[in-house]
């Protein structure tokens, strides 16, 4: 890839499984500027002219393509706000990755704030997928705060797999998502915090239209002295489907605040909420210990299978 | 060769001390396939649990292949050859059938020798490798499961905790065939059972009974079962599912 250093280029593989330029539609932002872009022909990106960002424009019906747009920062000091909006047309079936992935050497903090728009057509359906990923080991904190607003228009569906596993140090992710008639939402977050890191979730999932419904699913992990908090709420203005789930373990230190939230304003709104937060189960670390495993391996396996 | 020598485990209940295992000698000679039976609550488990090291014995020592192994943690005798298979399986989140048939063999598996282990149980491989271990997986699902670990586990020595519990499709007549297989199998190892049924108990070199947590009676299976027929240490059971020949769960 043009203008890519090693280290550009191993966050960029963590971050959206790019070695070399994507097939398709992409936009490679690398410390604030363009290192890359391409447009297809049902796919056209173009740079915003009054703020930084872009806008990606998905054409109707179009299909089997996907959108690649990571960001990269690699300076410390770093400071970038960043507003993406993607108008997905009617019908149209597409893959977006996104991911956001900082290494930071210096002292000072680097920081990606991106806002991202989705504006879903009719019975249109994306699956996008967010990593965050930090990593250098210098005393400037690694900083991601991702803003998403989905708008669905009838019979849309958006699934959103979001993961973050290591190395960012500061995530406010906050996700908001309106959904007119038959429209479906499915999210997937992961998330793990180490040291003392601390990431704080919200959403507001409001289910407008008859038939709307959300899944809204969290699988953290909080070791060492992190701390999370994981606030969803889901509204149903309509006769719709919510459901939430935030399933986690604790070790060492960490602390983790669930916030269910299930506000229903029409009589056939059916929400659902669970929560659950514990340490590894004993019995797990022990059976896994007598397949031969020490304590620590056995710990790494659990964690790996629920984060899966 | 497993020897265990004047075994105890005592527990603090209610500021009371409570002797779940008292002294307890005993030997599982190599290759030998021992069934331990007794009313429940004798203290079975808990002397698997000792001897895997989960519990860890208060008095005594436990002598394993000629070592000491008494102050060993649960993964060194694990790695030295000793493997358990759960009276109750554990259910994890997100952890497959194929994960956790590849850390009990210790490499890299290939489909058809996770496959093997797996029919070996009565499951079809190709629909259970990638199963989560978890509560989607029934009762008898789980203990099949359990059990092809152990075997995937080729240790030498293996213990079972109530095998049959749970397995109520599947036909006795299986479940036998694979402790037969593994007696007879190349690499030899020696077996311990905790069972009640009569058709396990059947298939014992010796047969242990304990009570109380103590050895009530031990000896070779003809002089042993016969003292136990119309006891709760020898139920006859799943006559139906035997009559109605083994069925793999597919
Ligand atoms: N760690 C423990 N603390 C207190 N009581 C225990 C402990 N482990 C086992 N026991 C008790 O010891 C007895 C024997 O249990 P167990 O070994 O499970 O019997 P069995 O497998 O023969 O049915 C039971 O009464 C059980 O409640
Ligand atoms: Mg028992």
């Amino acid at each position: 890839m043009l203008k890519l250093d090693e280290i550009q280029k191993r966050l960029l593989a963590e971050v959206a499984d790019l070695h070399a330029v994507p097939e398709g539609a992409y936009n490679i932002r690398s410390n604030s500027h363009a290192a890359g872009r391409q447009s297809t022909a049902n796919i056209e990106i173009t740079p915003k002219s009054d703020v930084p960002g872009i806008d990606i424009r998905i054409k109707p019906g179009t299909k089997n393509e996907s959108v690649h747009i990571p960001v990269v920062l690699t300076e410390s000091g770093l400071k970038e706000v960043v507003y993406n909006d993607f108008y997905i047309g009617e019908g149209a079936d597409v893959v977006i990755v996104a991911g956001c992935g900082i290494d930071n050497c210096g002292n000072q903090d680097s920081q990606h704030d991106g806002v991202h728009r989705f504006f879903v057509g009719k019975n249109a359906r994306i699956r996008y997928v967010e990593k965050h990923y930090g990593s250098g080991s210098g005393s400037g904190k690694r900083i991601l705060n991702p803003g998403t607003e989905v708008y669905q228009d009838e019979g849309s569906i958006v699934e959103m797999e979001m993961v973050q596993i290591k190395g960012v140090d500061d995530t406010e992710r906050t996700t908001s998502a309106e959904l007119a008639a038959g429209a479906k939402l499915i999210v997937r977050e992961r998330l793990m915090t180490h040291d003392d890191q601390r990431a704080i979730s919200t959403y507001v999932v409001s289910l407008n239209g008859e038939g709307s419904s959300a899944d809204v699913v969290s699988r953290s992990v909080a070791k060492d002295k992190s701390f999370q908090k994981f606030d969803a709420k889901i509204v149903g203005n309509a006769p719709c489907h919510g459901h939430t789930e935030c399933d986690s373990i604790i070790m060492d230190g960490g602390r983790i605040l669930a916030v269910p939230g299930l506000e229903a304003n029409d009589l056939d709104a059916e929400l659902v909420h669970e929560a659950a937060i514990g340490k590894i189960a004993g019995e797990q670390l022990v059976k896994l210990m007598t397949l031969g495993l020490t304590e620590q391996q056995a710990e790494e396996q659990i964690i790996n299978g629920f984060l899966k | 060769m497993l020897e265990l020598l004047n075994l105890s485990f005592r527990v603090a209940v209610d500021g009371k001390e409570k002797e779940i295992i008292k002294n307890v000698d005993l030997t599982v000679p190599d290759d030998k396939l021992i069934v331990v039976t007794g009313p429940n609550g004798g203290g079975k488990s808990t002397l698997a649990k000792l001897i895997a090291g989960i519990e860890r014995s208060t008095s005594g020592r436990i002598i394993f292949k000629g070592e000491d192994i008494t102050e060993l943690g649960i993964t060194e005798r694990a790695k030295r050859g000793i493997a358990f298979a759960f009276q109750q399986p554990v259910k994890f989140k997100g952890i497959q059938v194929v994960d956790l048939l590849r850390i009990a063999s210790g490499k890299e598996l290939n489909a058809s020798e996770a496959c093997e282990f797996l029919s070996a149980v009565g499951l079809c491989a190709r629909d259970y490798i990638g199963r989560e271990i978890n509560a989607s997986l029934s009762g008898g699902e789980l203990k099949r499961i359990e059990i092809a670990t152990v075997l995937a586990r080729g240790a030498s020595l293996s213990i079972f905790d109530e095998p049959e519990a749970g397995i109520d499709l599947w036909s006795f007549r299986n479940l036998i065939e694979v402790f037969e297989q593994m007696r007879r199998g190349s690499k030899g190892g020696s077996i311990i059972i905790i069972s009640h049924q009569e058709r396990i108990l059947n298939i014992a070199d010796e047969i242990v009974v304990i009570k109380n947590g103590e050895i009530l009676r031990r000896g070779p299976k003809d002089e042993v079962l016969p003292t136990l027929i119309g006891t709760s240490s020898a139920v006859v059971g799943c006559r139906k599912a035997d009559a109605e020949g083994g069925e793999a769960i597919c």
